[in-house]
């Protein structure tokens, strides 16, 4: 319609507010560079998905279902149960998003999440094996965005895990799904992948961007750690670039965060 | 997971499948201004990629509601062949496609002066044509060249290369098997000016001290393919 969306633009003084404040050590929100917003978890908020979850961070929420269906494995993996993320970010949740097919960056929270998933081998899913070669349990995990405040991946993922960790298997009967009739068996989790995002501005790198400080930042990276300690999947975004000792210091700091962020779990 | 074909060793006496040593680059060629019409090209021939990159612009932006009064829009399309790798490839965007368009372009979008050309749209499309692991790296690294046959001014290059674990070894820039059934990936791009990074992913499981190493031997990568980009540019139009 050419209306222009000023939602994304941030005028320069607040811009400008923001870097400085930045530069005094101080955040806008109060918090200190490496604090998340207060954190808020509930599961089992939608009784018709086999699992799901509500995070807050903050005021930014976002939703995760998981709904399990049969299918056909994939040929190279014959034995194991397939996965499949998808993210939706409606236009309720933002001026900014828009309807129709999915904006790239729902593909890339899509994706980035999908990675810290899988790459974990968080879902066990030799176990999802129903028949091998013809029939798995197939996981969809979907990612809803309700209330767009700034860092979606951290919600998303965190949404996520726990949406799968509160997931039961439905009943089969004659090759067919019962849903509403639970079986007592849990997906079957084996590891809890958290994701830590971090924001560069100017020469400042600040925990768990609001909204305001994603539209300032020049970088972001998204760093994705398991119950060991070790990393699963990574990705930098943003226009910007981020110095290798930056890198590293982001890893070991996501290490430690995502220790905090499994306590709501 | 049980995956077919995996092989048993990824590493024997030191040699990688492919013979090469954990540290070794597969060969990489690059030339510039190899297509007629684009304001500026690139073919790369990387190991078993093949990869062709051209640059259209400054250009008009449309749709023109996308231009922007300070600087310069610039788009990145990254596709592969259909015929590129074993399995053909459903033509057109798809969610991995969209992705890498993406992290292409904010890879780049550090070093083009975009500032310079206002309201104006510079355009990139990558074209995977043969494709054999690490190819959004390949898609970079042609990019950039590209844009520089374009005569668009940029602070830098921009080289990537990719490190990974297989077989719980830090390699540099796998080879396909390696890629399908290797324990990690970490492609990434720099500025070798200043060695600052500008594309990073990572996937698979790394301890941090594995990262670290892996984040060097990739670093490294890259500065050997800048010198290859440089070359690209001096082979065609001289100059040291």
């Amino acid at each position: 319609m050419g209306v222009i969306k000023m939602d994304n633009v941030l005028s320069n003084i607040k811009k400008d507010y923001i870097v400085n404040l930045l530069k005094q050590g101080k955040r806008e929100d109060g918090r200190g560079f490496d604090d998340y917003r207060q954190i808020e978890l509930e599961t089992g908020v939608a009784s018709k998905a086999d699992g799901s979850a509500l995070v807050k961070l903050g005021t930014n929420q976002v939703m995760a279902g998981v709904k399990l269906k049969l299918g056909e494995p994939f040929s190279d993996v014959p034995a194991s149960g397939v996965l499949m993320t998808n993210t939706e970010l409606r236009p309720l949740a933002s001026p900014t998003f828009e309807k129709g097919p999915p904006s790239e960056d729902s593909v890339e929270v899509s994706r980035v999440v999908d990675r810290g998933i899988r790459e974990s081998n968080c879902i066990d899913l030799d176990k999802l094996c129903i028949e091998e070669g013809e029939k798995v349990w197939m996981v969809f995990v979907d990612i809803h965005a309700l209330d767009y405040r700034g860092n979606l991946f951290d919600a998303a993922s965190l949404a996520c895990i726990a949406a799968l960790l509160n997931t039961s298997i439905p009943k089969i009967e004659d090759d067919r799904v019962i849903y509403g009739e639970v079986t007592k068996n849990k997906l079957p989790i084996i590891e809890k992948p958290v994701e830590t995002t971090y924001a560069k501005i100017g020469s400042d790198i600040i925990l768990d961007p609001s909204l305001e400080e994603e539209l300032v930042m020049d970088s972001r990276l998204t760093i994705a750690t398991t119950e060991k300690g070790e990393i699963c999947a990574m990705q930098k975004g943003g226009n910007g670039t981020f110095s290798q000792d930056e890198i590293l210091e982001a890893i070991s700091k996501s290490i430690i965060k995502g220790k905090e962020l499994r306590t709501y779990l | 997971m049980k995956k077919i074909g995996q092989p048993k060793k990824f590493i024997v006496k030191g040699k990688r499948l492919d013979g090469r040593k954990p540290d070794e680059m597969r060969e990489v060629k690059i030339k510039a201004g190899v297509l007629e019409r684009p304001d500026g090209s690139a073919y790369l021939e990387w190991g078993g990629n093949k990869v062709l990159a051209a640059c259209y612009g400054p250009r008009e932006v449309h749709p023109r509601h996308l231009s922007m009064s300070h600087k310069a829009l610039l788009r990145c399309t990254y596709n592969m062949a259909p015929f590129s790798v074993n399995d053909r490839k459903r033509p057109g965007p798809d969610r991995r496609s969209t992705e890498i368009s993406k992290v292409t372009r904010q890879a780049l979008e550090p070093v083009v002066l975009t500032n310079l050309f206002p309201k104006t749209a510079i355009d990139v499309f990558i074209e995977i044509l043969q494709a054999n692991a690490g190819t959004r790296c390949t898609g970079i690294t042609a990019a950039s060249v590209a844009i520089a046959d374009a005569g668009i001014p940029m602070k830098d290059l921009i080289p990537a290369c990719a490190a990974g674990k297989v077989g719980g070894e830090i390699v540099l820039d796998m080879f396909d098997v390696e890629d399908n059934y290797g324990e990690a990936d970490l492609p990434i791009s720099i500025m070798p000016k200043t060695g600052d990074v500008s594309l990073l992913q990572m996937d698979g499981n790394f301890t941090e001290e594995e990262f670290k190493k892996a984040l060097n031997l990739a670093i490294n990568g890259c500065k050997e393919i800048h010198k290859v980009q440089v070359n690209a540019l001096k082979e065609k139009y001289g100059g040291n």
